[in-house]
């Protein structure tokens, strides 16, 4: 979306306190009616007014699509967190007022797949909440492994034994139990696919796994939306609107061209979906790529980069805009 | 505006199908220059102007009644011009969601819809029916909810699955279609899909299209126009039905060409489906007559020269090769050399 692209106005009718780190967050549309229906995994972008300036955060939508007064996400207080998910944990109460984008799934469940394994890591388990309402009761044989740091951490956990029963398998790191992906990837019959979402090492490893097992690239999905870091200050020249922009350490590329009035189409700030891929023109330095979207090769190429995770620094930056 | 339908107008045999003036009016030309060549040319869905083809999300003119008794037509010869895999169930729900809510929403006059949770009730005065049904239960429907909604509605359906960084052609009702078979295509990716069209894989326009598809967002759905030319007001140009209407093709004379040949023009439409979040791909088929059209001046010197100066590539995949010649001696006479206004305001 741009920020031309129309946004819902919702109100935060529910907060609760799921675990020492994770807020759940209920939202109601202003004024009463249906949010859109969504397919599980879908994600929004929650628009947020800070003090300082304005959060465009994605969340996976953890309700059922069939329950559409209101939506529900949960948010993970990062420690290094730039803003966002620390202003939805201090600073938005119940009445709040925030916008959202429509749904956008990039991390469906795949509609011929004969078995679905589902893995999660931490606040990774927010998008197979939905997935699993799809699933249930639908035919397919599934599986869900959830690994939490300990049971205190252990987010939605009476929601998931209350529905999945013995198909959900808990792994608990206090207790010193891991999910055995080495097994878990080379017993599955034909046509199963692999779904993951948690910490970056996880998901590389289950890749990695899954390739070593011989599975078809098409049949393991994963998703891990990325926060913007923090990075060195720059300028960048863009060179259609004739302007340069600085960026300062804890803003994003794309939200320092936004905020000097620039549209630049995206869909999920977090460096998963390749829509904000912006052509660089010129460059004096070195790009710092931070985008699960682009291949190696391309990041070697230097002549692209994803606005909203990704950075600069060097003498001189310039891109197509 | 709502229009007066014309339920016997006929798109065979004897093909009393016409358009009246004010369809003529909002007909949608495909060229807003005196050239064409292949461009992306996809803009949001928003509703254009009252009374254009695009003021609503579906347009129902003047030929709708008589539009889904050809349809049925076709099914009742052919069962095959509707068919969904088994995968693609959700995906027709969301369908028969958008078309209904749509047609409920834009034509109060003809169509309404009713929900009580999933307890639906449906009412289409213009082909009276009055159907309840349960929504998510395709045993309370007489069909398949894809083939009973499309069945109602003008211009053909396909809905493609998305996965593996593809859109893939597994469900539609193909009825109306230039040239192309959903039964054979059934299957195929994006790309596979548009395989026969010349020059444009070279530049690259599906690369783009697709990439731009896969992130169709909810809520915002797009459309752009596509044109070839059909020789009598024929709705179905199947291949498999070549033998019926192919030799139509070497009927066409300098004098003649007025009355036969037809600009053939798909308003296409493309919406992401919530559900499923597949991707519904309509194509509205708009046929209009070069007597018609020439009843605008700046259009029927807009054609003749776009038609003059068509590439070869092109003539010969929309198939105007024999007929191509007679159609612009037909139109010269009215074109003066006088140049026309840009854009395709009939002014």
């Amino acid at each position: 979306m741009s920020d031309a692209a129309q946004t819902i106005a919702v109100e935060v009718i529910g907060i609760e306190q799921i675990t020492p780190l994770i807020k759940h967050f209920k939202l109601a549309p202003v004024g009463g009616g249906s949010l859109p229906v969504f397919s599980g995994g879908s994600h929004i972008i929650v628009v947020m007014q800070g003090t300082a300036r304005l959060h465009k955060n994605p969340y996976s939508l953890l309700g059922s699509p069939l329950q559409l007064d209101s939506y529900e996400i949960g948010v993970r207080r990062m420690e290094e967190s730039r803003g966002g998910s620390h202003f939805m944990h201090d600073s938005v109460k119940v009445g709040s007022r925030l916008e959202i984008a429509h749904p956008v799934n990039l991390f469906g469940l795949d509609k011929i797949a004969r078995k679905h394994v589902l893995i999660a890591g931490g606040i990774g388990i927010t998008p197979f909440l939905a997935q699993l309402e799809d699933l249930h009761g639908g035919g397919i044989p599934y599986q869900m492994h959830y690994s939490v740091r300990s049971s205190e951490h252990a987010a939605f956990l009476e929601r998931l034994q209350r529905r999945e029963g013995e198909r959900l398998h808990m792994y608990y790191d206090s207790e010193g139990q891991l999910i055995p992906f080495e097994t878990l990837l080379a017993t599955q019959p034909l046509g199963t696919h692999v779904y993951v979402c948690g910490p970056a090492g996880m998901i590389n490893h289950v890749i990695a796994t899954a390739k070593a097992c011989g599975w078809p690239d098409s049949h393991v999905h994963w998703e891990q939306f990325s926060a913007p870091p923090v990075g060195d200050a720059f300028e960048v020249f863009l060179a259609r609107s004739k302007i340069s922009v600085h960026v300062p350490p804890d803003q994003s590329l794309l939200e320092s061209i936004e905020a000097a009035g620039v549209e630049v189409p995206y869909l999920c700030r977090g460096g998963v979906c390749g829509f904000c891929h912006t052509k660089v023109l010129e460059l004096d330095g070195e790009l710092v790529h931070n985008d699960h979207f682009l291949s190696d090769a391309d990041k070697a190429k230097g002549k692209s980069i994803m606005p909203c995770v990704s950075r600069a620094h060097g003498k001189r930056l310039v891109l197509d805009l | 505006m709502s229009a007066v339908f014309k339920p016997h107008e006929t798109f065979r045999d004897d093909f009393t199908y016409a358009n009246s003036p004010q369809a003529i009016r909002r007909f949608p030309l495909p060229f807003p220059e005196d050239n064409y060549m292949y461009s992306v040319n996809i803009e949001p869905h928003m509703p254009g102007p009252a009374g254009s083809v695009t003021e609503f999300a579906f347009d129902v003119d003047e030929h709708y009644v008589a539009e889904c008794r050809e349809r049925a037509i076709v099914l009742a010869a052919e069962p095959l011009r509707y068919q969904a895999l088994p995968h693609m169930m959700s995906s027709q729900w969301d369908c028969m969601e958008l078309i209904m809510d749509s047609l409920a929403r834009d034509y109060p006059e003809h169509f309404s819809l009713a929900k009580q949770g999933n307890r639906w009730h449906w009412i289409n005065r213009p082909l009276e029916i009055d159907q309840h049904f349960t929504f998510g239960d395709a045993a309370s429907l007489p069909r398949e909810p894809l083939d009973y909604i499309t069945r109602q509605a003008q211009g053909d359906f396909v809905v493609m699955d998305q996965r593996e960084g593809d859109l893939w052609t597994e469900a539609g009702m193909v009825t109306t279609q230039a040239d192309w078979s959903l039964d054979f295509d059934m299957g195929m990716t994006f790309k596979e899909w548009h395989g026969p069209v010349p020059l444009a894989h070279e530049l690259q326009v599906f690369d783009r299209a697709l990439k731009f598809l896969l992130n169709l967002r909810l809520g915002a759905p797009v459309r752009r126009l596509n044109w070839t030319m059909t020789i009598n007001p024929r709705l179905d140009t199947s291949p498999e039905n070549y033998p019926f209407w192919g030799p139509d093709r070497a009927s066409v004379t300098a004098q003649n060409a007025g009355d036969r040949v037809h600009l053939r023009v798909e308003l296409q439409g493309l919406w992401r489906l919530p559900r499923s979040n597949a991707v519904v791909f309509g194509i509205r088929c708009y046929l209009i007559s070069l007597r018609e059209l020439a009843t605008v001046p700046k259009w029927a010197r807009r054609v003749h020269r776009v038609l003059r100066h068509l590439h070869p590539a092109l003539i010969d995949y929309k198939g105007l090769t024999r007929y191509r010649e007679a159609a612009v001696a037909w139109l010269a006479p009215f074109d003066d050399g006088s140049p026309t206004t840009p854009g395709t305001a009939s002014e």
